[in-house]
């Protein structure tokens, strides 16, 4: 029997109505969360179902309902806050670093802060320079922070559930071009685990890391290359941090070549971390330099063609893997 | 509610308390035993203690980078603090926050705050949790002159009106904001007009009048337990120290402080005072209050030094639950 598809959005409000059936101290905060349902959908069927308490719609105020949810998290419940664009949580700053990240270690151990935040981010439809970012680097450097970005309906279910039953606060970054994907989605409970990366397709000759929708670039930039008799091993970290570094070094030490894949600009983001660490555990296997394949470094333009040339392609992945094979290095 | 003899004590008491824990903190940064730095409370004592006075053992309340006061005020132990402020390991966040960051979740200390204004948002969570779980709870948020001016205050506030939440908003007007007279900064004549803005009703007292404090805090306390929603209080004292231990209190005008600790308008004076000529106090226990209080320190300090640092392998502890 053929499992089910469902969309990105549909898994995550599953997850969400599975949750809150599930954990009474878990309620939502966000703009727009109530009876609207959220800008993306998210959020439908909660309203209505468990009352403007525990699925409260805040005003405008990003600073306030984070810091409000940081507060109730310190206190019994479980919030789950929607901050529409990543681009936003620039105004919440000081709740998510200072606050909820802090909170447990400079307490001495004594404060739990059980708080998700889920954002989304990404460009690709001209969204311009203020709703088009990824910023989960910047929450990547935070100690006390877990970072999950799930590429898939599935994972995008599973982590979210994970992620309300982790007693840390959680930065979960969705993808506006992601919300309407569709994928295989079980019946039934299930969790996927945190800090477990997922190899999305087997190959032997060179590993492309790749996080939310460049997982599917990548998938398809391996479709590309097995034409041309290349086979890459396509591997979704899923959660940014904690990062399961041993599924890409155990990959990199079958390959000897890596190229990573992440919509975050070049200079700062998760393409540099992960070519760091994977520098220094599997250096010896290595037969190429590791590749990076990011956003260029200026703020997303409006228009389609500018928009297009900043952003990494299916193209720059595998015009990236061939410079790492012997035919294809100067 | 009226305040028996025993409570009055030990509202005296607790002056004290914070009193001496300030001035030898001050103290012991001077002599390099404390690092970073810290905020003495130092004649505002009246503000944290007349308002905890008013709060159940688990209502909540945030502190401030300035929070030694609300934390003693609240039931916070001298020994624990003390050594928290000397960094040891038996201090109460394990030698890891520091005087700023004093937390005892068991008192419903939710934790000081060194960002100016940190609280005020989480104040309003905590009362929202409080609401939704239909404890009955409440939460007060201490924070000075100078945070009123913080943008997350407007947020904050408005949520809570809108939502009638439990929360008391303290502000300890102490004339001053970091190395800057506060006034200069406050577009409005009264912070108490705020509240009007935001949408919730505001009240000035006398911050050195601690059953001023009391009572006005009590009212609030109430109305919030009823489900009435949010107050904005605004306590009116002076900060008798600087900002930081060292402040060279450039920007104060001559002889201001001097007219402030007189006996006239010192928090503690004024309380020991009422207690004798009202409350039927003896000066001697009056006294005796204050030698117990002097004596804790002494033995705070005293644990402190004695407690050892943390382990060097505890730097990697509770990063995540």
């Amino acid at each position: 029997m053929a499992i089910r598809q469902l969309q990105y959005r549909e898994a995550l409000n599953e997850a969400l109505h599975e949750e809150m059936a599930r954990d009474g101290t878990v309620c939502l905060f966000g703009e727009d969360i109530g009876p609207y349902g959220s800008p993306f959908q998210i959020t439908r069927g909660l309203y209505e179902k468990y009352g403007e308490k525990r699925v409260r719609d805040t005003p405008i105020s990003e600073a306030g309902f984070t810091g409000l949810a940081v507060g109730a998290a310190l206190t019994g419940l479980r919030p789950v806050v929607e901050i529409l664009y990543i681009d936003f949580s620039t105004l919440a700053m000081d709740q998510i670093v200072n606050q909820a990240a802090k909170a447990r270690y400079m307490f001495g151990g004594k404060a739990r802060v059980p708080l998700v935040v889920r954002m989304q981010g990404g460009a690709g439809r001209g969204n311009a320079a203020q709703h088009s970012q990824s910023l989960e680097m910047w929450y990547v450097h935070v100690p006390g922070l877990i970072v999950i970005q799930p590429a898939t309906p599935y994972d995008a279910k599973g982590l979210l559930k994970s992620a309300i039953r982790n007693d840390n606060p959680v930065i979960f970054v969705e993808h506006k071009l992601l919300y309407n994907t569709t994928g295989p989605v079980p019946e039934g409970e299930y969790l996927v685990p945190i800090g477990v990366a997922d190899v999305k397709r087997a190959g032997a000759d060179v590993t492309i890391v790749a996080t939310s929708r460049m997982v599917l670039f990548a998938l398809e930039a391996a479709e590309r290359l097995s034409a041309q008799g290349v086979e890459a091993e396509v591997i979704d970290p899923r959660t940014l941090k904690p990062l399961d570094v041993e599924t890409i070094v155990r990959s990199v030490q079958k390959t000897g070549r890596l190229v990573v894949v992440n919509e975050a600009h070049l200079t700062g983001g998760f393409t540099a971390e992960v070519a760091a660490r994977v520098q220094r555990q599997a250096f010896d296997w290595l037969d190429a330099p590791i590749m990076q394949v990011a956003t260029e470094d200026v703020p997303l333009p409006y228009s389609g063609p500018l928009e297009l040339e900043a952003l990494p392609t299916v193209e720059d992945i595998v015009r990236a893997v061939r410079e790492t094979l012997p035919t294809g290095r100067r | 509610m009226d305040l028996g003899h025993d409570q009055l004590a030990d509202l005296y008491h607790r002056l004290w308390l914070i009193r001496y824990f300030d001035e030898n903190a001050q103290d012991l940064y001077r002599r390099g035993m404390i690092r970073g730095t810290t905020h003495a409370y130092i004649g505002e004592e009246a503000i944290a203690v007349g308002a905890c006075a008013a709060l159940n053992r688990d209502d909540y309340i945030t502190s401030t980078h300035r929070g030694h006061g609300h934390c003693l005020a609240k039931g916070g132990d001298p020994k624990t603090m003390m050594a928290e402020l000397l960094g040891k390991a038996t201090g109460y966040c394990k030698g890891k926050g520091g005087s700023m960051h004093i937390a005892d979740f068991e008192l419903g200390i939710l934790g000081a705050n060194g960002i100016v204004g940190g609280g005020i948002a989480l104040a309003t969570g905590a009362a929202y949790s409080a609401d939704l779980r239909g404890s009955g709870q409440v939460c007060i948020c201490f924070f000075g002159d100078g945070a009123s001016n913080q943008g997350v205050l407007m947020e904050a506030a408005n949520m809570a009106a809108l939502w009638k939440l439990p929360v008391i908003y303290l502000c300890e007007e102490n004339k001053y904001a970091e190395f800057s007279p506060s006034l200069p900064f406050i577009a409005v004549d009264r912070i108490e007009d705020k509240a009007r803005g935001f949408g919730l009703p505001g009240v000035t007292v006398d911050g050195n009048d601690l059953l001023a404090v009391y009572e006005a805090v009590s009212g609030a306390v109430e109305r919030a337990r009823r489900g009435q929603g949010p107050t904005l209080i605004v306590a009116r004292t002076y900060r008798i120290e600087g900002h930081t231990v060292g402040d060279p209190l450039s920007y104060r005008p001559k002889g201001e402080t001097e007219r402030w600790k007189s006996p006239e308008r010192d928090p503690i004076s004024r309380f020991g005072r009422h207690l004798v000529s009202t409350a039927g106090f003896s000066e001697q226990e009056l006294a005796g209050l204050q030698e117990v209080a002097w004596a804790e320190i002494e033995q705070a300090i005293d644990f402190a030094v004695d407690s050892p640092d943390p382990e060097v392998g505890t730097l990697w502890e509770d990063v995540y639950a």
